[in-house]
């Protein structure tokens, strides 16, 4: 048994991406908007997010995970969004036609004018299996531990080592910290952090936690629990340094934040083009994939360091993808990576549009007072840029009607 | 003799590095800053540092989730922290929860609340 019905947009996936391109298709006038999410209530990840930090862009406040996602949620609601939860999508194809399990409504095929992606994504765990050792207990992502903690109510162990310095981890180190677990050290195999300098500050300076640079553990010790792991220095090709003795730290706890991959394996039946930099799928300055009809937004696209600005990108990708502007004028600028740029989205900008443009970039290594060009045409001044940060460029339309046709280079020079 | 203090700025992702050079308490020139609020954030840092807490506290019959979300309304001083958890570890909050409900009040001698930050339903 399987129903049919048709929406103009449907959005996959419910999390802070998928609720502001609802929201986005709703203000760009689309009639039947409809949101599937595989939880018991959208939101997504930012319930167990309860840190504050949230909304500083967007609301000009600062408000927790669980705060900015009730907000989302009612004014969603509001706007007569059709909020579809316990619902999983098992197909899309490039002819829009979403398929969908639930319990309440069993298989359903949907026919659908747009279909916008905010699949999310999920975390890293390779280095995990890479790291030698047994395969104990107490080795887990620092977003499992997050749940585990802040929603579930159970604390992972009583002494912990986290690997990788992204936001989740730093974040954990803080919120183990205040529920007694002790947190010996956080171990990054890069010489600069993953995470923003804020969460630095305040998740780690404030609690004294020490951040170990350009170090990895080596090996995780331990039978049916972990007992302790092995850290030891890597030299700048990221590979132990030869002859360096590591140091055993006793613990029975393994927290990995070692990033985030898009998810994308049902982007994928649409037959869409990735992106190797991002791991996302290649978009116009529309947020339109480069299958017609189909949108991304959020960390499905590229991984983002802030929902401020997935809220602000999956607008963009909702109200289009309404179709509120007339036709799909293709765009005519193709962005193309230059020295320093490690990605870029969008991948392709349009320069007869009489709005401006949003660019979010990545650049490779840390740098201070630098500039970022657009070919010769548009340059701006950066005093500071990190890798774990994303620089959001906004380019003027006065300025885009500028740009020529065709190739343009992002660069970064001194 | 004047001395100088470093503090990054965590009013916004840029993260603006901040010079504090004073005497002792008294602060004689802040330097580093992109805007007003970094300029702020140093001064403040130096004289009273405040930070947001957010810890989770024991939810009893809730409908999906064990533990609740909480904030203190205000920034409290950052010695006051592990003092308010402490205070909340052994509390026990019945659902139904509102967001922006007082879970604990005057959590900190200044008479700071703690208060809820999610919607919880009976189960
Ligand atoms: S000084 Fe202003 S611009 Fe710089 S980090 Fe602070 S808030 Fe951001």
């Amino acid at each position: 048994m399987q129903t049919t019905c048709a929406c103009d947009v449907a959005v996959v996936g419910g999390g802070p991406a998928g609720l502001a391109a609802a929201l986005g298709a709703k203000e760009g006038g689309a009639a039947r908007v409809v949101l599937f999410d595989r939880e018991k209530e959208a939101g997504g990840i930012l319930w167990q997010c309860i840190h504050a930090g949230f909304g500083l862009h967007h609301f000009k406040e600062e408000l927790t995970g669980p705060e900015y996602a009730q907000r989302f949620l009612d004014q969603a609601r509001a706007a007569g969004v059709e909020i579809m939860t316990e619902t999983f999508v098992l197909g899309i194809d490039a002819d829009r036609r979403v398929r969908t399990l639930s319990p309440a409504h069993g298989m359903q095929v949907w026919e659908c004018k747009a279909v916008v992606l905010a699949m999310g994504a999920r975390e890293r765990t390779r280095p995990a299996i890479h790291t030698p050792g047994t395969r104990p207990a107490g080795v887990m992502t620092a977003g499992l531990a997050q749940k585990l903690v802040n929603i579930m109510g159970f604390l992972p162990g009583r002494r912990a080592v986290i690997l990788g310095s992204g936001d989740i981890g730093l974040i954990m180190a803080r919120r183990l910290t205040l529920e007694g677990v002790e947190v010996e050290g956080v171990y990054e195999i890069m010489p600069h952090p993953g995470g923003l300098n804020r969460n630095i500050v305040q998740c780690l300076h404030d609690y004294d936690i020490p951040l170990h640079l350009s170090t990895t553990v080596s090996w995780v010790h331990g039978r049916d629990r972990v007992e302790g792991v092995t850290v030891t220095p890597v030299d700048s090709r990221l590979q132990p340094v030869p002859g360096a003795k590591g140091r055993f730290i006793s613990c029975d706890t393994l927290l990995l934040a070692v990033g985030l991959i898009p998810e994308n394996e049902l982007s994928l039946q649409t037959g869409l083009a990735l992106d190797p930099a991002t791991g996302g799928p290649v978009v116009s300055s529309t947020m339109e994939t480069t299958v017609p009809g189909i949108y991304a937004c959020g960390n499905v696209l590229h991984i983002h360091d802030l929902v401020d600005y997935v809220t602000e990108e999956a607008m963009v990708a909702g109200w289009y993808a309404a179709g509120a502007v007339d036709g799909r004028r293709p765009d005519t600028i193709r962005l193309v990576r230059g020295p320093g740029i490690a990605s870029c989205v969008p991948h392709t900008l349009s320069n007869r549009v009489e709005r401006e443009q949003v660019i979010y970039l990545r650049v490779r290594q840390p740098m201070e007072n630098c500039r970022l060009h657009f070919g010769e045409v548009f340059e701006r001044r950066l005093r500071y840029a990190f890798p774990a940060e994303t620089v959001r460029v906004t380019i003027k339309p006065e300025v885009l009607a500028e740009f020529p046709d065709g190739d343009l280079t992002v660069y970064l020079s001194e | 003799m004047s001395e100088v203090t470093n503090y990054l700025c965590i009013g916004c992702p840029i993260g603006c590095r901040l010079t504090v050079e004073h005497e002792g308490e008294q602060i004689k020139d802040i330097t580093g800053f992109a805007c007003r609020r970094g300029r702020d954030f140093a001064e403040k840092e130096h004289t009273d540092p405040r930070r947001v807490v957010t810890t989770t506290v024991t939810l009893a019959g809730g409908q999906n989730i064990a533990r609740l979300p909480v904030k203190s309304e205000k920034p409290v001083r950052k010695s006051e922290v592990p003092v308010i958890c402490q205070k909340l570890q052994n509390m026990v909050v019945q659902a139904p929860v509102r967001i922006g409900q007082v879970v604990l009040p005057g959590a900190t001698s200044d008479g700071i609340n703690v208060v809820a930050t999610r919607h919880v339903a009976t189960s």
